[in-house]
């Protein structure tokens, strides 16, 4: 492709808070319409907004994680424009004096490092929800409010990323970053991380930015793939024909998979943004911003390092440890409190952990085994051997108890006494004459056959390793 | 300061208001009066005065994080002209 594609994200994440930004209406999602609301968020004359501080308190851990710098002086302005879901016919949001500017996040594409970088970082209340009646001829629109003055942080990037790849490790990075940090869900299901693309195409080498299309409703990052691969090509199918790109927002249709014109350029808003009186403006101290950022935990990136560096757990398993934080602590509290190695651990926990909790659809946190019960499966998996330890794996998760306790009720220890295991050997080859002889006369599946029939009437508890020598030693004895 | 009619139109778009042809004048004439007056302050020295954006003095006033009782829905809904299904009913709005 002779162009060049040049793209910048917005992304809205609702900060988790008990209550609204200006008041204390609860913030829950998906209850009755209209249950969550009072005369602040509805934007009643005469209201009066007070700042949730724990919703200040995450914008600014989030535009120090992002490496913004940090205005000493931040204030809210009013961005007027009229919507059904915008009671207050303005949003309280900041336009002039942004928490954060100059940020950055690096992400890895294809195993290189880039750095994408983060233009501002602002708070500002969500709208409402709009509900449009499906009956045909319907002409009326639903408004809930539940949602309008829930807190939301808007993270704007430069135009930096250029293609599908990077705009995907971005996403994945930013979202991980802002779970890790504990200021938002992420849930993109319930609309608490959204995002808006800008999309331009230029000539390869130009340093000129080509018309720039904005796309709003992106409710998955699927969607955001999706548009700009859509978008790459209806803007070089129009360039390839010597037609313009149009300066305009469009919306993404996710049903038929296209992008269609919401409005264009001369129909934009005038947001007419001024500062809002009823707010009064926020002063940040250098001791604040210190006491912040020594809230900020070890982030995923230098975190999936330090497991490949310091413990040895391949990148790509590091990558997953570390994609949720509350996964990678779980694995360091393993490592921490066993002999075992860590690569060994985090197989359990890739392999079987994950595995478990994708089902039971649960999170880590809420899992009944804890660390420490893990350690200790895995402590004794050399005496009851790989199989067993699985079956013990599902009991201890269905009944809670301990790794030892279910090996002694259920009588699961390993069998490596040899003079029993012989006992069991003989009836074998005395059931199975053939594949005996089949061995003896050189087929070497026979001995898997036979090692089968052993661990069956085992119930799996013969020690393979003792077991196949055993064989081996029985069988060419006899066939001599 | 004279303000055009074309900005009038602006405003009454924005405002979501209809003019007619005799209003626009009017009010053209009660703006470019009105910025007039206020653009005296520019007469003023105003080299030593530091810029107010605000009221008071006042800053940094917070709230706790704390959930609060909601208003009861029937009584928000009373406030509007029109409700169903314990929504908010607004003229149907496309997309």
């Amino acid at each position: 492709m002779k162009y060049e594609v040049v793209i910048g994200l917005e992304t809205h994440a609702e900060l988790d808070t008990e209550s609204k930004l200006f008041c204390g209406c609860c913030t829950k999602f998906g209850s009755e319409p209209n249950t969550q609301t009072c005369p602040v968020c509805l934007g009643l004359p005469g209201v009066l907004p007070v700042m949730n501080k724990k919703a200040f308190e995450h914008s600014l851990k989030a535009a120090l994680t992002l490496n913004c710098e940090i205005s000493k002086f931040t204030n809210f302005d009013r961005k007027s424009y009229y919507y059904p879901d915008l009671p207050k016919n303005y949003q309280t949001s900041q336009n002039y004096f942004n928490i954060g500017n100059n940020g950055f996040v690096d992400i890895v594409v294809k195993g290189k490092e880039k750095r994408i970088d983060i233009h501002n970082v602002h708070l500002e209340e969500e709208a409402g929800k709009l509900v449009h009646p499906e009956a045909s001829g319907a002409n009326y629109s639903l408004v809930d409010f539940n949602r309008a003055g829930v807190p939301l942080l808007e993270i704007v990037t430069q135009p930096d990323m250029r293609n599908v790849e990077e705009v995907e490790s971005y996403m994945q990075a930013l979202r991980c970053i802002l779970l890790y940090i504990g200021v938002s869900d992420c849930k993109m299901e319930e609309g608490s991380l959204r995002f808006e693309a800008s999309i331009s195409l230029r000539e390869k080498g130009s340093e000129t930015l080509g018309n720039r299309v904005e796309i709003k409703n992106l409710n998955s990052m699927k969607a955001v793939l999706k548009v700009i691969t859509y978008e790459i090509s209806r803007q070089s199918l129009l360039l390839n024909k010597g037609e313009d790109v149009l300066l305009e927002t469009r919306l993404w249709d996710d049903v038929n998979s296209v992008s269609r014109r919401m409005r264009s350029k001369e129909e934009s808003h005038d947001y007419r943004y001024f500062p809002e009186p009823d707010l009064v403006p926020f002063w940040i101290e250098q001791e604040w911003i210190d006491e912040t950022r020594a809230t900020i935990p070890e982030l995923p990136v230098s975190r999936r390092r330090r497991f490949v560096d310091e413990l040895f757990v391949s990148d790509y398993d590091a990558g997953i440890l570390t994609e949720d934080k509350f996964l990678a602590d779980y694995f360091e509290e393993c490592v921490k409190i066993s002999q075992n190695s860590p690569k060994e651990l985090s197989n359990w926990i890739i392999n079987d952990v994950l595995r478990e909790l994708n089902e039971r659809k649960t999170n880590v946190r809420d899992f009944v085994v804890s660390p420490e019960m893990l350690v200790e499966l895995v402590n004794i998996k050399p005496t009851i051997g790989s199989s067993i330890a699985k079956e013990v794996f599902s009991e201890m998760m269905n009944t809670g108890k301990g790794a030892q306790s279910i090996v002694k009720e259920k009588d699961l220890a390993q069998m490596d006494d040899t003079s029993e295991l012989n006992a069991i050997i003989i009836k074998v080859i005395e059931e199975n004459p053939k594949a005996a002889e089949d061995y003896g006369q050189g087929k070497k599946n026979a001995l898997a056959f036979l090692i089968g029939q052993t661990m069956k009437a085992t119930k799996g508890k013969a020690n393979p390793k003792i077991l196949t020598e055993l064989f081996k030693q029985r069988l060419s004895a006899s066939s001599k | 300061m004279d303000i055009s009619i074309k900005q009038i139109e602006q405003v009454a778009r924005l405002s979501r208001i209809l003019l007619t042809d005799d209003e626009k004048d009017i009010f053209r004439e009660q703006l470019t009066g009105i910025l007039g007056y206020i653009e005296k302050l520019n007469e003023l020295d105003t080299d030593n005065v530091q810029p107010m954006a605000y009221a008071t003095s006042l800053q940094n006033v917070f709230r706790e994080d704390k959930q609060e009782s909601s208003f009861a829905r029937q009584e928000i809904l009373e406030l509007s002209p029109s409700s169903a299904k314990g929504f908010f009913k607004v003229p149907k709005i496309l997309e």
